[in-house]
């Protein structure tokens, strides 16, 4: 520790602490625009300027390191000179005019201005104007309000992996820009709105809707992800204006995802289903909620008293909160019906029962950057856990060595240390390869159980993979780490395939010789809490995969669109159509509840009180931040009066927290939760690693964007470039043994669905693969999201046909 | 795409430096495929980014910021006479009002017949031969009078 | 302890006196860093060896001198930096890490920018393989195993003269792998700018070299434990290893007796502007400013002097009367307040007005401010509009005192010296030629050019 004096306040500092580390631990204001505790230091503002004993020329807090017996002067008169000064030469060529900028009344400029600034300006001459730049539909700019604090420029070089925007030209003439012509398309890039100083990058959706000091700020809970970022909403007469990040170090740092930020947008959709609506000899009629819940109470009680209670299907989503899972749950095993389920991305369900607890990422999220070897199997971060990624990216460019197994090669914005991309059915045989090699790296004297060796015998073990082993064992280019902490994780493409239980299996075996930490990365913000309060088939019912394949006679479905969201879309929809009676809770019309028979507004995630587990087991619970709109009510409400109506006993909750309550039995919840997460298997499965496996497989990827009903309805995220028409894609070779060409039309046909789409040369993809986005209404004929696929060529009359077709069947 | 003359001179250039360090080659890359195309258009900067394998905008960014690079045509011959304090106490204005009234244009504009382009220097550190001027930014003409610039363009035509 | 080295250097084989330092008189001035200058072929290999090139380097190296004892005699030099900053070298290199794993740099500043400055380019064009072999010394005594040459970018000639005495040098085993038989290696490259001046600043030539825009790091680090690629680096400029193999034959007090206290050797001055002969002079630190003149042609067209820039614009201007009693060295030019920078002298005489060379100074550091940090990006060109403005005949008398506050402003408030270097030209200027500043605002035209008016319409005597 070093002694320093600040403004005559004596501190004691860690070694390496600059002067403004010091003082904002000491709570001594320092003012400050390019310093950021999250970026490199570039001392470039100069708004930090202090004094120094013994330095004739005052220095940047931000990049000065402390020393022993340091004193330090804030408030000296050289200081004030300074700060002054500074200030004087940023604004000469600001604009002054903060009554008609987007961002007056939360502007670091406008604050720091009125401590240090002057009433008039010196500067007479002429000002500096520089033409905005259209940097995409996030984002907008006004470049003249640049103070070039370069926070942009470093944060998404830094935090998010590619240097998208530079500061181009020299001296006054610098310009913030991205390269002539192209947008900013980093997943996280509306985290330069919240770190830019002044005006100058705003929230593009957001702009001239509000001032700052209009809104009403209340925390929440982000709905998407497994991550549960800690936001912000801003609201205004009831309506969501704006999402924030709530700073939250452990969890999101101070970042969100675009898709966290921007997804509200969606919350205010015309498609908002407003009242309830119950299906009149094939019409849609308003109604009240009396009579929509009698009537719904009614379907339900009528066909499983003729059909058995086993004739109903409850389907909940991910990203419903725990006390709607856990009232779906309870209404089910109410009726006696044991078909439940909330995996509706999943297609692999021989791990059931076999599992130990609740499985989780198996780590905490802050933990990441401190892992020295990291595995990951079957994911394509940047898609499935935008901010997440960039943990993984702080790990990395703290020397960790990241090795990837894939069908997916699309670039993390990371070094990869090793990588193996392969079809998905031989991902499980990489994953046996590296198994093998690991148990032979003499470091580790582990045996196998006889069982699993057996297994390997036959395996052959190639360099990559063999490289892929001494990495995760520690083995360095330079030096070797004796106990390296090690991480293995299994993300969406490993969850949704067939032989998810093969993946998990050896990836659980690795583990365990490496001694590594990890598991799976849940897709959405509450499948670890559905997975805890078993909101799942009981021993004799169904999952949601049977649940379609066999269709039930009723379906009780909650916050979804059974096409997009469910992991085998032509078996969804024909399941739906096939039902004497479809429930549906949902805050949206939709075309893909065409099928249903009476629609139930719900309330979204703003409007109504309700707890997200997060992949790392994070109980975290909300309030509404504005009112339901119209009619709309929260789905535990609903679910609860649906359970009256039905007659069922024990729905008596006047609130959520009552709900929670019973969820944790009035235990502490992170006791609870410190009990079930396991991620241990009670028994090896009986697995199969060899199998050889011919024709394509599709590589089913649900785009970011689409990953749920909300998420789906937002004009802005629609408008990025992420949102492209599911395409046939494939890498060259693959299109050579086709003989297909890029911008050919084909059909794809999996079961007995198929989609004509347009082809598209994509060498991320493994060979023996076709990438065929999924959550998309050109796909929804589609099967399974990792599962086989054929490819035919169309010729341009067979094209014709089929879009006649598809227009008729349409009208 | 890069001609195989580019490649191979940006590959010398590449031996300079450690292997993992490609992006220090820019300022030559950039030098060297503005040389042969004349100017550095868009695609210019995108093929050397590519090359180099490093972002375009770290490109364009270097060379945005070293003025004898240029981003937008420049004609033939780009002349750029220095008027720095050494040249302007000998006289550089009258070798730039003498080139501005024979080539017909100002500062930054090019003749119009694609032939020329008069731009204004700074310090090129050859202040003993002032007044000067450089050709293409690789020649470098010094101690000028109006009648050696009038030899030096008729060369040129 | 000065001899111990000295002693060791073998009769040169050529005509010159056994133990006498190897020099020639050019015109008074005395040849070191351009020894080669009065040879035929002075840039050749052929030139230099025959002049004892290349001999301190194989000495050190087969010998195995230690690198203490070359870094006592550079300190016992006097050399100080030539590129303006004047910091001893001896004590530079004592910065650099000796242990360090991994590689090392050695870079050279030939980056002339600064007005009036041209002396590393006849150094880098007539003698380029004593800055070769200066900057092997340094590598082996530093333990660098790369060196980067960078050279301004508009004297691309002069970048591809260097480029062939590299071939030459390492064909001729000077440069490259296990030098000399012994295990000692070092590559040398040159590596260009491209019209920055602000590259000159060593961090933002470390910046340039990485293949980045020169925009100057914040020190600390120094280049010494943070440089090239962030490894250690030592950064000279070209005259201060040039002088480095003349050390190393004659020894640290040899060179340091060419000069006088505290300015150790010989130094080149770049003459520049108003005199009958620019170009540059090799000479004894100390020579009267007079002397230096006269070499230079003295004042041109029998003018009278009425200012010198000592050291380039980032030194302050001098008034004739101030430099005509001046020495040129270090304590010599800052007694005089100035200062030697570069050594890059720019004669002004009667027919100067100030105020526009001021206007042109004031846009070349407006032009040139790399736009990094605020009051260098912003105060330049504030600066130099307000001083268009006097020059458009727009002026007001509290003009300058704005000048002066603003210049004040961003001295000492950026990153890197340019901000005092763009402040000192005005600071100077409106200091010793206030008047003429004044009498521009007041009147809409320039003092000096009136005058001249006035004699040439006959209405006036000139002075």
């Amino acid at each position: 520790m070093l002694n320093i004096e600040i403004d005559g306040k004596a501190l004691e500092v860690e070694h390496g602490s600059t002067i403004i580390d010091a003082a904002d631990k000491a709570g001594i204001p320092i003012p400050r625009f390019c310093y950021h505790p999250k970026l490199s230091v570039a001392a470039n503002c100069r708004m930090c300027l202090v004094q120094v004993e013994k330095f004739n020329k005052p220095l940047p807090a931000c990049a000065t390191p402390v020393a022993d017996g340091m004193k330090i002067f804030t408030r000296s008169k050289s200081a004030i000179e300074a700060q002054k000064s500074v200030m004087e030469f940023l604004l000469i060529n600001h604009p002054l005019d903060c009554p008609i900028c987007d961002q007056g009344g939360e502007c670091d400029l406008q604050d720091i201005a009125v401590a240090y600034g002057t009433s008039g300006s010196r500067y007479t001459e002429e000002k500096r104007v520089v033409f905005n730049k259209n940097i995409g539909p996030l984002v907008s700019t006004d470049m003249t309000r640049c103070i070039q604090c370069t926070r942009c420029v470093r944060f998404l070089k830094e935090v998010g992996g590619m240097m998208e925007l530079g500061m181009v030209g020299r001296g006054e003439h610098a310009e913030i820009t991205a390269y002539v012509d192209k947008s900013v398309n980093s997943e996280l890039s509306g985290n330069i709105i919240d770190l830019c100083p002044v005006g100058a990058l705003t929230s593009k959706p957001f702009r001239y809707s509000a001032r700052s000091w209009e809104l009403t700020r209340r925390p929440s809970i982000a709905p998407h992800d497994g991550l549960g970022s800690h936001i912000e909403v801003h609201v205004k007469d009831n309506k969501v204006m704006r999402v924030l990040p709530r700073e939250k170090e452990s969890i999101n740092e101070c970042w969100l995802s675009d898709r966290d930020r921007f997804s509200y947008e969606g919350l205010n959709s015309p498609d908002r289903l407003k009242v309830p609506m119950i299906k009149h000899n094939g019409a849609w009629v308003e109604t009240d909620w009396k009579t929509a819940l009698e009537f719904a109470a009614g379907q339900i009680k009528d066909i499983t008293n003729e059909h058995g209670s086993e004739a109903l299907g409850v389907l909940v989503s991910p990203n419903s909160t725990m006390e709607e899972g856990y009232l779906a749950k309870k209404l089910a095993d109410g009726l006696g019906c044991g078909n439940v389920d909330y995996r509706l991305r999943q297609t692999d369900f021989r791990l059931d029962g076999k599992r130990q607890g609740t499985p989780w990422m198996g780590i905490n999220i802050h933990e990441i950057e401190e892992l020295d070897r990291i595995l990951v199997i079957g994911s394509n971060l940047r898609n499935e856990h935008p901010l997440l990624a960039q943990r993984f990216r702080k790990a990395v460019a703290n020397g960790a060595e990241l090795s990837v197994i894939s069908p997916l090669d699309n670039d993390p914005l990371m070094d990869i240390a090793h990588k193996v991309i392969v079809r998905p059915n031989d991902m499980v045989n990489v994953l046996g390869q590296i198994l093998k090699a690991m148990s032979g790296l003499q470091r580790l004297s582990l045996c196998l159980p006889a069982s699993l060796n057996q297994l390997l015998e036959e395996i052959k073990v190639r360099p990559n993979t063999q490289a892929i082993a001494e990495s995760m064992a520690g083995h360095g280019k330079d030096y070797d780490l004796v106990a390296p902490k090690v991480g293995i994780f299994l993300g969406n493409m490993a969850l949704s395939d067939p032989r998810f239980t093969e993946m998990y299996s050896m990836a659980e075996a690795i583990g365990g010789i490496s001694g590594a930490k990890g598991g799976i990365l849940p897709a959405a913000a509450n499948s670890t809490g559905m997975h805890m309060m078993g909101v799942m088939p009981s021993s004799t019912g169904m999952h949601a995969r049977a649940m379609l394949e066999v269709p039930r006679k009723a379906y009780l479905i909650v916050n979804i669109e059974p096409e997009l969201d469910c992991q085998h879309a032509a078996l969804a929809k024909v399941a739906m159509a096939k039902a004497e009676c479809v429930v549906a809770l949902t805050a949206f019309k939709s075309q893909a509840l065409e099928n249903a028979d009476v629609l139930l507004p719900i309330a979204p995630f703003t409007e109504t009180s309700g707890t997200f587990m997060s992949m790392e087991g994070r109980v975290q619970s909300f309030t509404a931040v504005a009112k339901p709109l119209a009619e709309c009510r929260p789905a535990w409400k609903v679910l609860r009066v649906l359970a009256n109506t039905l007659g069922l006993q024990g729905f008596d909750y006047e609130t959520s927290e009552q709900v929670k309550e019973a969820i944790f039995s009035g235990e502490k919840p992170s006791a609870v939760v410190w009990r079930s997460l396991n991620n241990n298997l009670k028994e090896l499965v009986e697995i199969q690693v060899n199998i050889k496996h011919d024709g394509l497989q599709r590589i089913g990827e649900v785009p970011q964007y689409e990953s749920d009903p909300i998420v789906r309805r937002s004009p802005p995220l629609q408008k990025t470039k992420y949102n492209i028409k599911p395409m046939a894609r494939m890498c060259a070779s693959q299109l050579e043994v086709l003989g297909l060409v890029e911008g050919d039309n084909v059909l794809v046909k999996q079961d007995k669905g198929s989609a004509v789409l347009t082809v598209k040369l994509d060498n991320h993809v493994a060979k023996g693969c076709v990438r065929v986005a999924a959550a998309h209404e050109d796909t929804i004929g589609l099967g399974d999201l990792m599962g086989d696929i054929t490819v035919e060529k169309l010729s341009v009359e067979q094209l014709q046909a089929h879009t006649k077709a598809s227009m008729e069947a349409r009208a | 795409m890069l001609s195989q003359q580019a490649i191979e001179k940006i590959d010398y250039e590449l031996t300079k430096y450690p292997a993992d360090q490609r992006i220090a080659a820019v300022m030559s890359a950039l030098r060297i495929v503005q040389t042969e195309r004349g100017w550095l258009s868009k695609e210019s900067i995108t093929d050397v980014s590519q090359y180099l394998r490093i972002p375009e905008i770290a490109a364009l960014e270097v060379a945005g910021f070293y003025n004898m690079y240029d981003l937008s045509p420049v004609g033939q011959y780009k002349i750029t006479v220095c008027t720095n304090i050494s040249c302007m106490l000998r006289d550089s204005d009258e070798i730039v009002d003498h080139l501005k009234a024979k080539l017909g244009v100002g500062f930054n504009e090019v003749t119009a017949d694609g032939k020329f382009c008069l731009k204004e220097g700074e310090c090129m550190g050859a202040c003993g031969g002032a007044p000067l001027m450089t050709v293409n930014n690789h020649t470098m003409h010094e101690f000028l009078t109006t009648e050696k610039v009038d030899a030096i363009l008729e060369e040129l035509k | 302890m000065t001899t111990t080295i000295s002693a060791q250097i073998p009769t040169p084989a050529n005509s010159y006196e056994a133990g006498k330092p190897v020099m020639t008189d050019l015109n008074g001035q005395t040849l070191l860093c351009l020894r080669t200058l009065a040879e035929e072929n002075p840039a050749s290999l052929e030139t230099y060896i025959k002049l004892g090139g290349y001999s301190a380097l194989k000495r050190i190296v087969s010998e195995k001198t230690k690198a203490t004892d070359i870094i006592t005699q550079v300190k016992t030099s006097g050399l100080r930096g030539r590129g303006g900053a004047g910091f001893p070298t001896g004590l530079k290199w004592s910065f650099m890490p000796r242990y360090f794993d991994g590689v090392k740099y050695l870079v050279c500043n030939s980056d002339e920018g600064e007005p009036g400055t041209f002396k590393d380019r006849d150094i880098i064009r007539y003698n380029p393989h004593q800055l070769i072999e200066g900057m092997a010394i340094a590598a082996y005594t530093l333990g660098a195993r790369v060196g980067y040459n960078y050279i301004h970018g508009e004297i691309w000639q002069d970048y591809e003269i260097f480029e062939a005495a590299l071939h030459e040098a390492k064909a001729a085993g000077y440069l490259g792998e296990n030098l000399f038989g012994t295990n000692f290696c070092f590559d040398l490259y040159a590596v260009h700018g491209y019209g920055a001046y602000i590259c000159g600043e060593e961090t933002a030539l470390i910046e340039s070299i990485e293949g980045k825009k020169g925009q100057p790091r914040f020190k600390p680090p120094f280049p010494a434990s943070y440089g090239v690629f962030g490894k250690p680096t030592n950064v000279n400029n070209t005259e201060s290893y040039a002088s480095i193999p003349w050390i190393m034959q004659h020894g640290g007090e040899a060179f340091a007796a060419l000069g006088v206290p505290n300015s150790g050797g010989t130094k080149l001055f770049s003459v520049s502007g108003h005199v009958g002969k620019p170009g540059n002079y090799e000479v004894k630190m100390g020579t009267p400013f007079t002397e230096l003149l006269e070499m230079a042609g003295g004042v041109w067209k029998g003018r009278k002097l009425k200012a010198v820039i000592p050291g380039g614009p980032s030194t302050p201007v001098m008034p004739a009367s101030a430099i005509m009693g001046a020495t040129m060295d270090y304590e010599g030019l800052s007694k005089a307040r100035s200062s030697l920078g570069a050594g890059s002298m720019i004669v002004m005489d009667e027919t100067t007005c100030m105020v526009k060379a001021l206007h042109r100074l004031s846009y070349f550091f407006y032009e040139e401010s790399c736009g990094q940090c605020t009051p260098c990006r912003e105060g330049t060109g504030w600066v130099y509009r307000v001083i268009t403005r006097i020059v458009n005949g727009k002026g007001k008398m509290e003009d300058l005192d704005l000048l002066t506050d603003v210049s004040n402003n961003i001295s000492g408030r950026t990153i890197c010296a340019l901000g005092e270097a763009a402040a000192t030209p005005v600071l100077s200027f409106i200091k010793h030629f206030r008047p003429e500043f004044e009498y521009y605002i007041q009147h809409g035209k320039s003092m000096v050019e009136s005058q001249i008016d006035a004699v040439v319409d006959g209405k006036a005597e000139p002075k």
